[in-house]
């Protein structure tokens, strides 16, 4: 059974254009104060999150295939080359890296605008949107970045699909079909998307952005390194298995935690929702970060915030374990450990 | 019913095993009906099965036909709660109609415990499209929003198909556009090679909806006569709308409870075209990769592949691409090699072709025949003969490809069951 470490971390989010900004809005505790957004047939506009703008000028994103493309796709870029440029990636030829991008909403901004369209007036409906209105548009972008054409997947699912794209990174590590991985979590903010959720929680922001963890199976430097300990098979809520029980089992598939462990949680100021999830973790004396709580219900983007965000407290050395727990609202619920480990 | 707590990863059996993948049920609907007597039969002669859309209105679109699948009246719901069986959209029941039909040709009843993987581009939109019209038209108003919101997601149609079936497993839903399906059913094998599982529904599923076929048609890729792919006069692909799953398991697994075998899969190769989001590159790089790293994987020659279900989608450069892909992957055996695309009968059914196609690939191993398409003149960078009329043949391997959108390329190679 072969090993597998993190080497790079990425984030784009409603606190700013990297993972430092990440770390100070979590650090601070703080919600990011949210903006308005305007919903067609109302007066009163939706609250939301969004990531801060202008876009940074890296030269990265000047790449001619995000010109016209969709927010989660810049986004996804910028958290993506962040994860691998701190991962100290340089593309050598016949480098196979694998990209796995996960996606709940997806690109909903240009989806929604096409759709206007095609309802209105077919023969006027804009052939530019429409690629960009595909799942894997952001992922295909990104690859042809890179000018990777190594395996590249992208995922649709809740949250907790972030966790199973990582174990799925670390599957193709191990059977030799990439030779480094990097995996994305992202969403954009619509009024569609805020609109679709105030149905289940109406005091609930969503947010937006993006997360990027990167992935090999070499020991990043001397001394120490992060490496993946354990993701749990997910727990769906289906055929008698409650979410409750599913949260439950979820917690006691981890490894045991040590006292300088931190978990980073999926709690969202939803009391009925985060209730399971607050249970399930009771006992938990460590440290504990909630990135929902501050920067947002940023879907697929908070799965891999929350990842990014345990990820960073290894990395600074405030931690020596990581948990994450993502408790879907809808579909599954998922963990996983992440430790320092020495190489050997 | 529900196993004990266990984790993903590490995998305790993961074990870069060589195990054989077999194919031990097969379900199919399509415009052809549904079920696999239908189906195969439809892909036997070769027929057509276009007709205008009824599903919306496209009385203001440049073309107006599609292949549209006949939803049978009752549905085999099973263990689904009434509820939830009455909130099913058009995807959930394409999939669910190909679902069952896999299941009790696996005769998988006792079985509790599966993953899933599928594959599809746009789950649940025709859901999506009505949310968005009643946002729009009544912003007042929320009766059955919530319920559209819940059903429009991917993973909700899995849910629908792990309920029905009275089975529990971890769901992942590749969207690769119109790879998804094989990339589905590619993966899926691979984990019960790595030793991560031992028995795997997959496939792939789209419904026809009027975001997508309006995205076709304003792109101008639809067929304004009639999708004849690798035809030199081609003009477009037809889009179509259906499902297929498969049941995958390892020989060991099959042969201990007895299973019936239908195939196995013998490769899986995947690739990406960096080119550009909706065009292939003009020699189909990714294409020849892709196809490349299937046979690597299958551990055979091009020369050993009996015949080629292409992609084959009628566009000018999806088919030339693909044509040149596939004479420089058979080289010398490129005339020997029979080629044809099913498309030119059910249409391009996008997250589901991989998946259907690969359904055709196991009816013609097990049937012994050429599934053929109606061209007029091929095009004449084909260095490979077409299958123009219903023939049989001696067949041992089948390739499948399937190319998409963003430059997703996908490869399966299925065998004889010997």
């Amino acid at each position: 059974m072969s090993r597998v470490f993190i080497h790079g971390i990425g984030a784009v989010s409603p606190a700013g254009w990297n993972v430092c900004s990440l770390r100070q809005a979590l650090d601070s505790g703080v919600p990011i104060p949210a903006s308005p957004l305007e919903r067609p047939g109302w007066k009163r506009p939706l609250q939301v999150r969004l990531v801060p703008q202008p876009i940074p000028k890296l030269p990265h994103l000047a790449h001619a295939r995000l010109r016209r493309t969709s927010p989660m796709s810049i986004y996804a870029a910028a958290a993506g080359m962040e994860a691998l440029q701190n991962g100290g990636y340089s593309p050598v030829p016949a480098h196979r890296l694998g990209v796995i991008f996960c996606v709940t909403a997806g690109c909903v901004q240009y989806t929604r605008r096409f759709y206007d369209e095609a309802w209105r007036n077919p023969p006027g409906a804009s052939p530019l949107l429409f690629p960009e209105t595909v799942f894997n548009a952001p992922g295909s972008h990104f690859g042809a970045i890179l000018e990777s054409s190594a395996v590249n997947y992208t995922l649709v699912g809740d949250p907790g699909t972030f966790l199973q794209a990582l174990a799925l990174a670390a599957g193709w590590l191990q059977d030799g079909k990439a030779d480094s991985c990097l995996v994305v979590g992202a969403e954009e903010i619509d009024w569609i998307t805020a609109d679709a959720y105030r149905h289940f929680a109406k005091g609930v922001v969503c947010g937006e952005g993006a997360g990027a963890v990167y992935l090999s199976g070499k020991f990043p430097n001397e001394g120490e390194g992060i490496e993946l300990i354990a993701i749990t098979e997910p727990g769906l809520y289906l055929n008698g298995m409650s979410r409750t029980e599913a949260i439950r089992k979820m917690r006691t598939a981890l490894p045991p935690a040590g006292v300088a462990a931190i978990l980073s949680d999926s709690i969202a100021s939803w009391p009925s929702r985060d209730r399971d999830e607050l249970a399930a973790w009771a006992d938990w004396k460590g440290a504990r970060v909630s990135s929902r709580v501050v920067l947002g219900e940023g879907l697929m983007a908070a799965g891999a915030w929350q990842c990014v965000a345990a990820l960073d407290h290894l990395r600074a050395g405030r931690h020596r374990t990581a948990f994450v727990s993502i408790a879907g609202g809808h579909q599954q619920a998922i963990a996983a450990c992440f430790s320092m480990a020495t190489n050997g | 019913m529900h196993p004990l707590p266990r984790v993903l990863f590490p995998s305790k059996g993961r074990k870069n095993s060589d195990a054989k993948v077999v194919v031990t049920g097969a379900g199919i609907v399509t415009a052809f009906g549904s079920g696999w007597e239908a189906n195969a039969s439809g892909f036997r002669e070769g027929r057509r099965s276009f007709q205008p859309v009824t599903l919306f209105d496209v009385s203001r679109h440049r073309v107006k036909v599609a292949a549209q699948a006949a939803i049978p009246d009752s549905l085999p719901t099973r263990h689904l709660r009434r509820g939830t069986a009455r909130r099913m959209d058009r995807s959930s029941k394409l999939l669910l109609i190909a679902a069952a039909e896999a299941w009790d040709q696996a005769r998988l009843e006792g079985t509790n415990e599966m993953p899933v993987v599928l594959g599809t581009t746009s789950g649940g939109m025709g859901l999506g499209e009505t949310y968005y019209r009643q946002a729009i038209d009544h912003p007042n108003v929320a009766k059955g929003q919530a319920r559209r919101v819940v059903h429009y997601l991917a993973q909700t149609q899995a849910m629908v198909v792990e309920e029905a079936l009275g089975f529990y497993g971890p769901i992942l839903t590749i969207a690769n556009a119109c790879a998804s399906g094989s990339n589905a059913i590619g993966h899926a094998a691979d984990m019960i090679r790595s030793g991560q599982a031992e028995l795997v529904l997959t496939g792939g599923y789209d419904a026809l909806s009027e975001l997508v076929f309006t995205g076709f048609d304003s792109l101008q890729a639809l067929s304004p006569t009639q999708c004849r792919p690798f035809d030199a006069r081609r003009d477009g692909l037809a889009l179509g709308e259906g499902a297929a799953v498969l049941i995958l398991e390892s020989e060991e697994h099959a042969r201990a409870r007895s299973a019936q075998v239908l195939a196995t899969v013998a490769g899986y190769g995947a690739a990406t075209d960096c080119h550009h989001l909706t065009q292939p590159q003009p020699q189909g790089n990714a294409a020849l990769q892709s196809m490349r790293l299937a046979c690597a994987d299958a551990r055979l020659e091009p020369r050993q592949i009996s015949y080629v279900n292409a992609h084959g989608t009628g566009t000018p450069l999806n088919d030339s691409a693909e044509a040149a892909a596939i004479n420089q992957w058979a080289e010398e055996m490129a005339g020997e090699i029979p080629v044809s695309s099913t498309k030119a009968c059910i249409g391009h059914l996008l997250g589901a072709a991989g998946a259907v196609e690969a359904v055709v690939c196991l009816m013609a191993l097990q049937g012994q025949w050429l599934p053929p398409m109606s061209v007029g003149a091929p095009d004449p960078v084909c260095r490979f003969p077409l299958v123009l009329k219903p023939s049989n043949a001696k067949l041992h391997y089948a390739l499948s490809n399937s190319f998409g959108f963003g430059g997703a390329n996908a490869t399966l190679i299925f065998g004889r069951n010997p």
